[in-house]
């Protein structure tokens, strides 16, 4: 288990970077303009490769990789747990907005939804969810730029909640709609692993709202962009999902 | 890949230097490590480790995203293609005929001799000391870069791994530097190959 030293984060230097990964209309055509110097070096002479082609090869590849992590994955395996010392401070903030368009949620207005194949589909506020067993972990939060930074979180597990809602297990995913319009996708093995926590919690505290009040889901065996945050619906489907990021390129599955 | 002793192919004369196989491998892991490299820098762009980046038109991918799609697809035929190399090298016995016997005096010796210019390279079938070193270390630290890449990539889902290269933050320092030791070596492989072409005629034509 490493102690990592603490990065330097800053809050301008956060929302800076989180600016600079925003999406934007040429991102999704970065084929167009990723076919730099490698690229076309790799591809000078084949111009039977079209570009389409190349960018279709590579999601096919990602979604034998979503496959392969699928196979990695251990329903039993836990993620490294740290102490309060090692915790990263100030947590980072990350999003694909700046900190100023975080979305405020009303606590006392706020029904989390429920739908698909699920039994019970009746909409759950705070105080429902907090009655589930309170569980906390302190766990290395990976983003998918590279850098990590250790939180403590506390909620519920999530395994619990699906039991409560009598979802079908047997489905493929679980989606997530959120308040900031952000959406994501799990598997199921995933959503029911021990660690995957419907997180009302910060060190301690109130979810804050730039970390997602009022619900978010923490998963430790996944990377950051498929922990959602302002979570005000969950599904139970076969019927794939996607998610914001996923469906502009980056890998479904999104383990760690 | 093994030499067919009754009937052997025109390309596996005596005089022959370098087998198909290995021919093929040696131009696969170039695709797969030009691609792995370009890609990676994009990827250290998004959250450099130090006060470096590397300029954006040569990188591989676009933004993030495309690049981990290139760099997650190399790393297959990086893998696949360094595992059919290693087993033929070494069920061929090459492996231990070419970088074998191997010693550090040996090497200081060679390398004294070659920046004095009176290293030959009389016979293309024998590694003197240093290249043999050097083509050691580039083996050694492709295995070192695909076993920190694992752990970057799922350092959930292999623990010991993971705690063998001191955790995450320490496993994507090791890749870095396994990736720049990689680059140096290329820089110097691709320099000698300028100064010695025939061995570009020789991974090209076996001879």
């Amino acid at each position: 288990m490493s102690s990592s030293k603490k990065p330097p984060f800053d809050r301008d230097v956060v929302v800076k970077e989180a600016l600079r990964v925003m999406p934007s209309a040429s991102r999704r055509q970065f084929l167009r303009h990723g076919l730099t110097l490698g690229g076309l070096a790799l591809l000078t002479g084949c111009d039977l490769v079209s570009e389409q082609s190349v960018e279709s090869a590579l999601m096919r590849v990602s979604r034998l990789n979503d496959r392969a992590q699928a196979l990695l994955f251990s329903p039993t395996r836990l993620a490294p747990t740290y102490t309060p010392a090692e915790m990263t401070r100030p947590f980072p903030f990350n999003a694909y907005y700046s900190l100023s368009r975080v979305p405020a949620v009303a606590a006392e207005d706020f029904r989390l939804e429920v739908s698909g194949l699920v039994t019970e589909r009746r909409p759950w506020t705070l105080a429902d969810i907090a009655a589930l067993p309170r569980v906390e972990q302190i766990t290395r939060h990976i983003c998918v730029e590279g850098w990590s930074a250790i939180g403590r979180w506390g909620g519920v597990r999530f395994a619990d909640f699906l039991a409560r809602i009598g979802a079908d297990t047997s489905a493929r995913y679980v989606g997530f709609k959120c308040a900031d319009d952000y959406y994501t996708s799990i598997d199921m093995p995933t959503a029911l692993h021990p660690q995957t926590q419907l997180t009302l919690e910060y060190d301690g505290e109130v979810l804050p709202a730039r970390y997602g009040f009022p619900l978010k889901l923490r998963m430790p065996t996944k990377l950051g962009y498929k922990n959602p945050k302002h979570i005000r619906a969950v599904f139970v489907t076969n019927t794939y999902p996607g998610g914001y990021w996923e469906d502009q390129g980056y890998n479904w599955f999104g383990g760690s | 890949m093994s030499r067919a002793a009754a009937h052997p192919p025109s390309d596996e004369s005596p005089t022959l230097i370098h087998p198909r196989w290995l021919r093929i491998t040696h131009w696969l892991n170039v695709c797969a490590v030009v691609v792995l490299v370009l890609s990676g820098w994009r990827i250290y762009n998004a959250s450099p480790l130090f006060d470096l980046r590397f300029p954006r038109e040569w990188t591989l991918g676009g933004w993030l995203g495309g690049a981990l799609q290139w760099h997650f697809a190399a790393m297959w035929l990086l893998v696949g293609n360094g595992l059919v190399y290693l087993t033929a090298n070494l069920a061929s016995g090459r492996f231990v005929r070419r970088f074998l016997p191997l010693s550090p005096r040996a090497v200081w010796q060679d390398l004294r001799a070659a920046l004095r210019g009176r290293l030959t390279h009389a016979d293309p079938s024998h590694y003197n000391a240093v290249q043999r070193a050097a083509y050691l270390f580039a083996v050694f630290d492709l295995l070192l870069i695909v076993l920190s890449g694992l752990v970057l990539w799922k350092s959930v889902q292999f623990p010991l791994l993971r705690d063998l290269l001191g955790g995450y933050e320490a496993a994507r320092r090791v890749h870095f530097f396994a990736m720049a030791a990689l680059v140096a070596f290329v820089l110097l492989h691709v320099t000698m190959v300028a100064i010695v072409p025939r061995t570009l005629v020789t991974m090209l034509r076996g001879r």
